[in-house]
C-alpha cells in the first residue's frame, strides 16, 4: 500500500465523518477536517509511528470572501521518516472566526499562528502568546482580508509629526 | 595646485567668512547610512573606489546619528520604520540635510501599500530627491552635489544654534 492510502485510510477510520474531503492535486495530498477535530488529528498525527508528521512548516490562511465558508486554514506538514509532505484544511464558517491552536503539538506553529492571526483575525484558542506580529499592537484591521483597502485605512497606522 | 603656489610668496588669502564656511562645510558633508532596503546596496557602492565618494568630501559613513550632516534614506520606509527614521533625524545635529533616495523613499514606489509610507516628506524635510529604483551611484552623488550647491549659496547665519531635541534618553 502507498503511503497516501495509508494516511487516508487511518484517519478515515480514527475520524470518520469529520474527514469532509480528500483532495490529490499533482501528487500533494490535502485534506480537509471539521474544524473542531484539528486539534485531535494534529496530534494523530505527529504521534502515530508510522505516519509521523513531526514537522509543521507552515500555517495560513485564505480568505474567500464569500459569506458562507469565509476562511480556511492550511496547515503544511512534513514527515521527515516517510519524507512526505502533507496538507491538512479546516473550513472556519461563521464568526467568530476561532480554532484550537496546534501549539501544543507543534511548537513551530507559534509564530505562523500570530502572523494568521495578525493578517487575518482568525483567534487561534489556547495559543500561549497571540499578540500582533508585523502590525503595531492596537492596530484594528486585518489586512489581508479581502475586505481590507489595498492603501489602507488613513491615519490608522501613526507617523511622526511633520518637521518644520 | 594654484593656491599653494601663490601662499609661498604672501602666505595669506582674502576671502568673506561665510566663504570659509561654507566651503568647509560643503567639503565635508558626512553621510548618516539609513540604508533600510535594496537601495542601500548602490549607496554602498557609491562609496567605494570605483565610483568613489570620497572624491566629495561624503565616504565618511558615520554609524552615530550625533556626527552626520545628511541623512540618505536608501530604502523603503515602512510605518513602523518610520519611527525609527525620525529618532534617528532628531538625534543629527543642526544643520542637516536629508537625501530621499529612490522611488520607495520618494513616493513609495512600487508599493503602494497599506505598510509602506508613500513618501518620506510626510515626517521629514526633504532637501534632495534621487529617481531611480534603484538610482544608479553617479546619481546619489548627483544628489550629493546638490547637496553642497545648496550649502555654498548658503550663509552661516543661516544655521542658528539649534539645541538637540530632547528624546527623554536617560541620563546618568
Ligand atoms: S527604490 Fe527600488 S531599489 Fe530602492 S529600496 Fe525601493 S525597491 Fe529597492
Amino acid at each position: 500500500m502507498q503511503f497516501k492510502e495509508l494516511i487516508v485510510e487511518k484517519v478515515k477510520e480514527k475520524f470518520g465523518e469529520s474527514l469532509q474531503d480528500v483532495n490529490e492535486f499533482r501528487g500533494d495530498l490535502s485534506l480537509t477536517i471539521h474544524k473542531d477535530k484539528i486539534l485531535q488529528l494534529a496530534e494523530f498525527l505527529h504521534n502515530d509511528s508510522e505516519l509521523a508528521f513531526t514537522m509543521c512548516k507552515d500555517v495560513t490562511a485564505i480568505d474567500w470572501a464569500v459569506r458562507k465558508n469565509r476562511f480556511t486554514v492550511v496547515y503544511h506538514l512534513l514527515s521527515l521518516k516517510n519524507n512526505f509532505n502533507l496538507r491538512v484544511k479546516a473550513n472556519l464558517e461563521n464568526e467568530p472566526y476561532t480554532i484550537e491552536s496546534v501549539t501544543s503539538v507543534w511548537r513551530s506553529a507559534d509564530w505562523y499562528e500570530r502572523e494568521t492571526y495578525d493578517m487575518y483575525g482568525i483567534v487561534f484558542e489556547n495559543h500561549p502568546d497571540l499578540r500582533r506580529m508585523y502590525m503595531p499592537e492596537g492596530f484594528e484591521y486585518y489586512p489581508l482580508r479581502k475586505d481590507f483597502p489595498v492603501l489602507g485605512i488613513p491615519g490608522s497606522l501613526p507617523l511622526p509629526n511633520k518637521t518644520e | 595646485m594654484g593656491l599653494e603656489a601663490k601662499l609661498t610668496q604672501d602666505g595669506f588669502i582674502t576671502t568673506t567668512l561665510d566663504a570659509i564656511i561654507s566651503w568647509a562645510r560643503k567639503s565635508s558633508v558626512w553621510p548618516m547610512p539609513m540604508g533600510i532596503s535594496c537601495c542601500a546596496i548602490e549607496m554602498i557602492s557609491a562609496a567605494d573606489p570605483k565610483y568613489d565618494l570620497a572624491r566629495f568630501g561624503s565616504e565618511v559613513m558615520r554609524f552615530t546619528p550625533r556626527q552626520c550632516d545628511v541623512m540618505i534614506v536608501a530604502g523603503t520606509v515602512t510605518y513602523k520604520m518610520a519611527q525609527v527614521v525620525r529618532r534617528i533625524y532628531d538625534q543629527m545635529p543642526e544643520p542637516k540635510w536629508v537625501i530621499a533616495m529612490g522611488a520607495c523613499t520618494s513616493s513609495g514606489g512600487m508599493y503602494r501599500s497599506y505598510s509602506v509610507v508613500q513618501g518620506i516628506d510626510q515626517f521629514l524635510p526633504v532637501d534632495v530627491y534621487t529617481a531611480g529604483c534603484p538610482p544608479r551611484p553617479e546619481n546619489l552623488i548627483n544628489a550629493v552635489m546638490a547637496i553642497q550647491a545648496k550649502i555654498a549659496k548658503s550663509k552661516a547665519r543661516d544655521y542658528p544654534d539649534v539645541p538637540l531635541t530632547d528624546l527623554g534618553v536617560i541620563k546618568n
